[in-house]
């Protein structure tokens, strides 16, 4: 058979060498392209294939008080979280984990979902685990496939509710705010701010997480813990060094009223916040590591609304502290002077229009001066200095004091005022035929369109008591203070103290004055549109001559302003002269029937100029 | 004379080493991090086989080629009942767990049939090329041996055992080729193939039955055969959707993530993605003998069987990929020389059918693992573990040193 001779065979052996050396050309071309070209990709497949990233979460900066006391802290706590293969797997897992460590079926659902989030990172069971607990689990560890116990740094709040309002409060990070965007920089598993400063410095208390790596097989089980590569380190957060004096801070609390809601603001007349209250409050320290669902129900659902900041978050209607504006409006327009008198003496009350306008003293003031209707809190006086403003001008004037804006305070969540910019507020809202001029009358007292919030009340007597000039209340110092004049000059500016020093020296919270110091003050009641109660409202600064530190407070449907004063005129006195000013008094609680702002049955029409401080002191009287 | 006794040394050295090669492969493919019991003592199992192997192929080497040209016809007799045998009472086992591929007796698996029928399938087609006088001219000559191969190809099909099929496929051409058919003839045989799996467009199956019209005037075959060719692959354009569609979805899901793995990379594309991860992170030398995480962390599916050599690149890299295909590619030129130099066709012709069944083999099991050939479960040889094929392995090696030591007494030589 010639097909077999030597030369063809030859021929044929040439060309089968020639395909095999193809076909080897080809593999060894495809294992070059995936082995060398392809090899970063690859590689990268491969280590996402073992590793499984476990969040290291950084230590949140420290929050101290002005004199580096603790605030909020970060101590060493345990996580412990489970990494699985699959849902099933993973449940299954969790029931023994309820073996060792009982669990309710909510949280393990809360597990589920963890997982289900992120299947690859190990879901989180116990945020804020006991060493006990952590001792429990590492002994039953066999059972417990997936198990990853690690030591993850713990926020704790010393102080608890006392500060709760001020400093808020951290937890993880939901889906959906990541998605958002709303926490730059926050990765799955991240605690973040969710209130007051921890919310408002989140960025910088935040720090960065890290990462490190255990290796798993491909069915997901956990091979090994350490060293399967390189751990990313965490960067801690920055401290945060407030303006806060956190001893007057405790002292507020210690003194307030059990079970009255309320709030205080203590500030320099600069806006230095040095203590920021509210209550009732919640805890911060249960929301760590996963609040439970009893307790959060428990804070939501809570009529008193625990959540809500008081100091920022709530409009109150501003009432008498309200007619240093309207006196200030008037001084600044040049329509009066502190000794100006209204064309009608109070006689209980005013007719305006159809309507008669009650001053809350029903026997009267009689003539006032300015000062004297600034200390008597004379309604009267006040519906007339309203009038010959004229509402246009209030309004206006009511936006260039700050009233219709926000602080801007560096705490999350403010509440803007409501205050009207102009009389189309009224067409709007009761139609250009529904209203009539008396609403000036309401406005001038506080009452009517215009809520507050405490801080904007506080802010306006920081003004008042320093040079004039609103600034924007900080907690943490920025770079520029911010601030706005109120256009009043210093013969003004020193017209209105002396008034607030006449209230607290001889008119409606002349109970509340103090041997050490002059006080400058304005109570307030003012009556809300929806309940039966009164809020009560109580705004100083002292010492009177130089002031240094501005105190608002505001009781909640719990008062009249005289009953506030005390607790606000004793902090400024922990505030200036320390601890042991204060040792072991109590506040004087004073009711006197029949009086709805408590304020002393006194008349002072003596519309003298105020005594210069150091005050002469009048006997107490009880 | 020592001379080795007179067996070819070349050929010896380099199955040698692919032999060591290849245990050593084995041994890391069962060092894991996860308990894997198949894996684990597979390379001493293995030590068992390669020592009965040893025995095989000196039993096959003592074969001269005329008993064995006379066996030939028993031998593929048998292998057919065996296969269909497999059909009847076959069952799954190993990495073909779904498909009937074993045959077992009194609860033990005896071997896979399968195997043995590429053998015998070698061997007849040996004994009927070389009794033919001039070599086939024309498709209508090609039936016979069509048929020696399409039987038992077939009969594996059923089982349904896609990567053996190939392999009687890659020794019918090899030992086609071998016999002296024109290489032109061997392409319109393909070329129905070519036409089942362009079919899937319709653009491109115009466009290839467009080329294959050129290529037929071109060639001039016979003009029926020219039809018949054509016929052929229009029928294939015709039946390939209700054969696709009779697939098992196994096997759809095979077919369709060799062309995108990432179609379903849980599941059907598992495989292929896996082993192209492993080899991919070994780069240029690997990530060290006994080291690859995918490897030791069972990423890697099958890795002391078909994927075996997903091991070696992630371990040793480029260069021991390179090493193991030199190793190889040496193994076949050793074996063209061996044919060439034969005393007489059928050893020649046998010789060239061992090696078109080893290459195919080899070129279908490393492609596979880079995606370069669909992902079909067949093992490498000298590398992956399983008993039956390391007795044919060694079996055809018998076979080709016996050829050799006659081819040094006399037969063609080298002019």
């Amino acid at each position: 058979m010639n097909e077999f001779h030597p030369s063809r065979l030859r021929e044929r052996a040439v060309r089968a060498r020639w395909v095999l050396a193809v076909a080897f050309l080809v593999l060894v071309g495809a294992f070059f392209r995936t082995q060398i070209l392809q090899v970063d990709r690859y590689r990268l497949r491969a280590e996402n294939n073992r590793l499984r990233q476990v969040p290291l979460q950084p230590a949140r900066g420290t929050v101290f008080d002005r004199n580096e006391r603790v605030i909020a802290e970060t101590v060493p706590g345990f996580s412990v979280a489970l990494l699985a293969s699959s849902t099933d797997s993973l449940r299954q897992i969790l029931k023994r984990f309820r073996s060792v460590v009982p669990l309710d079926s909510a949280d393990v659902e809360a597990v589920v979902d963890r997982y289900l989030q992120a299947r690859y990172q190990p879901a989180l069971v116990l945020g804020n685990a006991t060493r006990a607990q952590v001792a429990m689990l590492e002994e039953h560890r066999a059972i417990l496939p997936g198990l990853v116990i690690q030591s993850e740094p713990r926020r704790v709040y010393p102080r608890g509710t006392a500060v709760a309002h001020l400093v808020g409060y951290v937890n993880e990070v939901s889906q959906a705010e990541l998605e958002g965007g709303r926490y730059a920089g926050a990765r799955l598993g991240s605690v973040v701010g969710r209130a007051g400063l921890e919310q408002e410095y989140d960025d910088s208390l935040r720090g960065a997480p890290g990462m490190r790596y255990i290796e798993v097989d491909a069915r997901g089980r956990l091979v090994r813990e350490q060293g399967a590569a390189p751990p990313l380190p965490s960067v801690p957060g920055h401290a945060l060094h407030t303006t806060i004096d956190l001893d007057l801070q405790l002292y507020v609390d210690s003194i307030w009223p059990k079970g009255q809601a309320g709030a205080l603001i203590a500030m320099t007349p600069k806006g230095e916040i040095r203590a920021l209250y509210s209550t009732p409050a919640y805890d911060p320290n249960s929301f760590i590591g996963g609040i439970s669902r009893a307790e959060l129900r428990r804070l939501t659902t809570d009529p008193t609304l625990p959540l809500l900041n008081r100091a920022l978050q709530v409009r109150y209607p501003p009432g008498s502290p309200f007619k240093l504006a309207t006196a200030a409006m008037a001084l600044k327009r040049g329509l009066v002077d502190l000794h100006t008198h209204m064309p009608q003496g109070c006689g209980g009350g005013m007719q305006f229009g159809n309507r008669y306008f009650r001053c809350w003293k029903k026997t009267g003031h009689g003539s006032l001066d300015l000062l004297g209707a600034v200390a008597q809190s004379c309604d009267v006086y006040f519906y007339q200095l309203g009038l010959r403003i004229q509402l246009a001008n209030i309004l206006s004037d009511g936006v260039t004091m700050g009233f219709q804006e926000r602080t801007h305070v560096d705490l999350v969540n403010e509440a803007a005022p409501i205050w009207p910019a102009t009389t189309e507020y009224y067409d709007r809202r009761y139609g250009p035929r529904g209203w009539s001029n008396s609403v000036v009358l309401n406005l001038s007292i506080g009452q009517g369109e215009n809520t507050q919030t405490l801080v904007n009340m506080v802010r306006f007597y920081a003004a008042l008591a320093g040079d004039g000039k609103a600034p924007t209340p900080y907690v943490v110092r920025p770079d520029t203070v911010q601030s706005f004049d109120l256009g009043l000059n210093a013969s003004q500016l020193d017209g209105l103290r002396r008034s607030l020093i006449a209230v607290v020296e001889h008119g409606t919270a002349a109970r509340s004055r103090l041997q050490e110091f002059a006080v400058a003050g304005k109570t307030g009641t003012a009556q809300n549109a929806d309940k039966d109660r009164d809020h009560g409202w109580f705004i100083a600064f002292a010492p009177a001559e130089k002031p240094e530190i501005v105190v608002g407070a505001i009781f909640e449907f719990g008062g009249h302003g005289s009953e506030v004063a005390p607790y606000v005129v004793r902090s400024i006195r922990r505030y200036l002269l320390g601890p042991d000013s204060t040792g072991g008094d109590r506040p004087r609680r004073i009711t006197l029937p029949g009086d709805p702002t408590g304020a002393p049955v006194e008349r002072s029409d003596s519309a003298g100029p105020a005594p210069a401080p150091p005050v002469p002191l009048l006997p107490e009287t009880r | 004379m020592p001379r080795s006794l007179g067996l070819d040394r070349p050929l010896l050295t380099v199955v040698a080493g692919l032999v060591l090669f290849g245990l050593v492969v084995l041994y890391s493919a069962g060092q894991t991090d996860v308990p894997n019991f198949a894996a684990r003592g597979a390379w001493e199992r293995q030590l068992v086989w390669l020592g009965i192997g040893a025995v095989v192929a000196a039993v096959a080497f003592r074969f001269s080629p005329r008993l064995l040209e006379w066996a030939s016809l028993p031998v593929y007799v048998t292998a057919l009942f065996l296969l269909a045998l497999t059909l009847v009472i076959g069952r799954g086992a190993g990495t073909a767990a779904s498909s009937k591929s074993w045959i077992y007796i009194g609860g033990h698996a005896i071997g896979q049939p399968a195997e043995f029928a590429k053998l015998a399938v070698a061997l007849m087609l040996a004994r009927h090329l070389s009794g033919l006088r001039e070599a086939p001219e024309t498709l209508r000559e090609l039936i016979p041996a069509c048929l020696i191969a399409g039987v038992p190809a077939l009969l594996v099909l059923a089982q349904p055992d896609l990567g053996s099929a190939l392999v009687f496929a890659g020794i019918l051409f090899a030992m086609l080729f071998w016999a002296g058919v024109h290489p032109m003839l061997l392409l319109l045989l393909a070329s129905p193939i070519a036409s089942l799996l362009l079919a899937f467009n319709w653009v491109t199956w115009v466009g290839w039955m467009a080329l294959l019209m050129v290529g037929l005037i071109a060639w001039r075959p016979y003009f029926w055969e020219g039809v018949a060719v054509f016929a052929a692959n229009s029928a294939m354009g015709f039946i390939a959707l209700p054969i696709w569609r009779k697939l098992e979805p196994y096997q759809q899901n095979r077919l369709l993530t060799f062309l995108n793995p990432e179609v379903d990379p849980q599941r059907a594309g598992y495989h292929a993605i896996q082993s192209k991860v492993a080899i991919g992170s070994g780069g240029w030398f690997g990530n060290g003998y006994l080291e690859g995480p995918q490897k030791r962390l069972a990423f890697l599916p099958e890795q002391h069987t078909d994927f075996i050599f997903a091991v070696l690149g992630e371990e040793l890299g480029f260069a021991g990929v390179v090493a193991a295909l030199v190793l190889f590619f040496i193994l076949f030129v050793v074996l063209v020389r061996i044919a060439r130099r034969a005393t007489d066709p059928y050893s020649s012709l046998m010789v060239f059918g061992v090696l078109g069944l080893l290459f195919t083999h080899v070129f279908e099991n490393v492609g596979m693992t880079v995606n370069v050939m669909p992902i079909t479960g067949i093992p490498l040889p000298f590398f992956s573990y399983g008993g039956s094929f390391l007795l044919i392995t060694a079996t055809c090696l018998g076979l080709a040193l016996r050829a050799a030591w006659d081819a040094r007494l006399g037969g063609y030589g080298d002019i």
